[in-house]
């Protein structure tokens, strides 16, 4: 146990040595860090408020789901989204990256391509969204009414780890398709923010098309609205009962296994970043 | 492609388009050698090996999409130990040719081992035992001190502690980085970032160091101190040397061996000084005359121009049939010589050149 941990330690020193500078190097500008967290919770803010005059203008309810019930879906996706956006957002720049010949260097050293690209920074700015997100969450988690039986919590967690994962999938698999479509932002912005936008809302409103790309090919469904209709004990949309929210672990998995192949697709045809 | 074939008959395949090579296996002359470590011949081992490499782009031009061959079916290799000059216009396939060396593009036809390597396939395995600095690009992180940046290198290729002291103190004595250390990157000028580069690239201490476009942009000093520590670098370690480059200093001072890569084929394969024999590269004579004088017509050499009513004249000759001071003496029977230069041939000239032939013969 030991040796394997050490061995761990060991095999983590180059990424821990970049990203311990990443951080200190953020943290050295204080002022400029302080007010990049104060900005990411405003823009968490911002989706709230769009969350709350949404409710409004529908009177109350918006697909079987009150206004509280949708605040947790909401707070689920935005928890996990802004965690994702904080450990993986920067791959989705692959193609700057590539553009400035990063990538070029990333290639002359001998750790795997991916791992270097996630580790070559954090954004710890993102904490004010996240913040705002557990906040909210928090008191959704309250407000709802919820059975704290022996499952809730085991599924809160694994739901979290599990949105996560997906949504960081996301950001690899947009990086893996800007190796060689380095014009493909708008394409890949479509399933990145287009996905996330989409998590945030109940699966009950989404075209039967959305039900297809966001419930199955980009699983952003297990990420917030199927744990969320599990905790609450409501039954869930058409093609997305609720009790599909147990496998989000399987959706992960999908998830990662396609940005993995868009990512070695990727690497593949790789062009060079110029002369 | 991935095979590993046997490497017999290494520089076996002559290029099509490859003027009379002389001794190309690596063998150094004193006049370009100034740098060479004695005692390596064609016995010793093979550290890149590229057969019949090719590599297309799909370049979309509009609707159309047309490929176009940056490097084509070329062949060569290089032995343990040499430094090699790998020259050409822009466009040539230089880069193209480096990033396959290194793992990052891979071929669409042939074969390229690296340190015995499969470059993409053993990609991490080779990042080990290569250096490499591409002069547009940086390895080093910009917001860091200089220090900073080379502890977390030394972490990235796992060096131990005193392993990575030691060597960073080496590097940073041979190459005068001391009074920088501390300072963050971007606040560095471009020849004190180019020796960072290099020696970010040297603190694993790579078998075979590559170097893209090392000098760009640096001033002549800044130019000056870099060769020398490569020399020295080479000397003290043994590391091979592949350079690309457009300076013909750079050439001339480091490298024994030239290849000339001219649209992605192997246009000459050899030494500067055979290179320049091939294609005839005339060495030039400046004289500055103490009385105006017309047009001199000395034995051995040809009148190319004169300035200033024949104050000054320039002397082309041939140094495989006269020297600069038989020349010289020659001219001061004619008239008194108050100052001289001799250029040396210029290596774009020579390359252009070799392109002009390349481009006038048949079957090229």
């Amino acid at each position: 146990m030991n040796r394997t941990l050490s061995g761990l330690r060991e095999a983590s020193q180059p990424y821990r040595a970049v990203l311990a500078s990443r951080i200190r190097a953020q943290r050295s500008y204080r002022t400029s860090f302080r007010a990049d967290l104060v900005g990411t919770a405003v823009v968490g803010l911002t989706e709230v408020a769009e969350v709350l005059v949404l409710f409004s203008a529908a009177n109350g309810t918006l697909g079987g789901l009150d206004l509280r019930q949708a605040l947790l879906v909401f707070a689920l996706s935005e928890l996990a989204y802004s965690l994702a956006d904080m450990v993986f957002g920067h791959v989705d720049e692959l193609a700057v990256l590539v553009r400035e010949g990063q990538v070029d260097v990333f290639y002359l050293r001998p750790q795997p391509l991916l791992a270097q690209v996630v580790t070559m920074d954090i954004s710890l700015r993102r904490i004010g969204r996240a913040s705002l997100a557990v906040v909210v969450l928090a008191w959704a988690l309250v407000a709802n009414d919820i059975d704290w039986g022996a499952t809730s919590v085991p599924l809160l967690v694994i739901s979290l780890v599990c949105g996560v994962a997906i949504f960081g999938a996301n950001f690899v698999t947009a990086g893996g398709l800007q190796f060689f479509l380095l014009n493909a932002h708008e394409v890949t912005n479509a399933f990145v923010y287009g996905g996330r936008h989409a998590s945030t809302q109940p699966a009950t409103v989404w075209l039967r098309s959305v039900t297809v790309i966001f419930g199955f090919v980009f699983p952003m469904a297990f990420c917030a609205y199927l744990p969320a209709m599990l905790l609450l004990g409501e039954p869930g949309a058409e093609w997305l009962p609720a009790w599909l929210g147990w496998f989000a672990p399987v959706a992960a998995l999908w998830a990662w296994t396609t940005a993995l192949l868009a990512w070695r697709f990727g690497i593949r045809h790789y062009q060079g970043g110029g002369g | 492609m991935n095979g590993t074939t046997p490497d017999t008959d290494r520089r076996g395949v002559e290029e099509p388009g490859s003027t009379g090579r002389p001794s190309s296996s690596g063998t150094t002359r004193p006049e370009t050698a100034r740098s060479g470590p004695a005692g390596h011949g064609p016995s010793s081992d093979t550290i890149i090996e590229v057969r019949d490499l090719t590599r297309d782009f799909r370049v979309r031009n509009g609707p159309k999409v047309r490929r176009v061959t940056a490097v084509d079916h070329m062949t060569w290799s290089v032995t343990r130990g040499e430094a090699v000059g790998y020259i050409g216009a822009n466009g040539a396939g230089k880069s193209t040719t480096i990033k396959m060396l290194a793992g990052i593009l891979v071929p669409t036809g042939g074969e390229v081992l690296t340190c015995g390597l499969r470059p993409v396939q053993d990609r991490r395995r080779l990042a080990r035992r290569i250096g490499v600095v591409f002069g547009q690009r940086s390895q080093l992180w910009w917001d860091l001190p200089v220090r900073e940046s080379f502890g977390i290198l030394a972490a990235i290729h796992s060096l131990p502690r005193d392993e990575e002291r030691a060597r960073t103190a080496e590097l940073v004595g041979m190459l005068d980085m001391g009074s920088y250390l501390a300072t963050p990157v971007r606040q560095l000028s471009l020849g004190q970032r180019m020796r960072a580069e290099v020696a970010a690239a040297l603190l694993h201490r790579p078998e075979l160091l590559i170097l893209d476009e090392p000098t760009i942009g640096l001033d002549v000093l800044s130019k000056q101190r870099l060769r020398e520590f490569l020399i020295r670098e080479r000397r003290e370690h043994g590391t091979t040397l592949l350079l690309t480059t457009h300076d013909m200093g750079d050439v001339e001072r480091l490298c024994d061996r030239i290849l000339v890569v001219d649209h992605g084929t192997l246009a000459y394969d050899g030494t500067l000084d055979g290179l320049s024999r091939t294609v005839g590269a005339e060495r030039v004579l400046v004289v500055d005359l103490a009385e105006p004088c017309p047009d001199l017509t000395v034995p051995g050499a040809r009148h190319l121009a004169s300035e200033g009513d024949g104050l000054r004249q320039h002397l082309a000759f041939d140094p495989g049939t006269t020297t600069a001071a038989r020349v010289l003496a020659s001219v001061a029977e004619h008239a008194e010589v108050l100052d001289l230069t001799i250029a040396e041939p210029d290596i774009e000239d020579v390359v252009r050149r070799i392109y002009e032939r390349g481009a006038g013969s048949p079957g090229n």
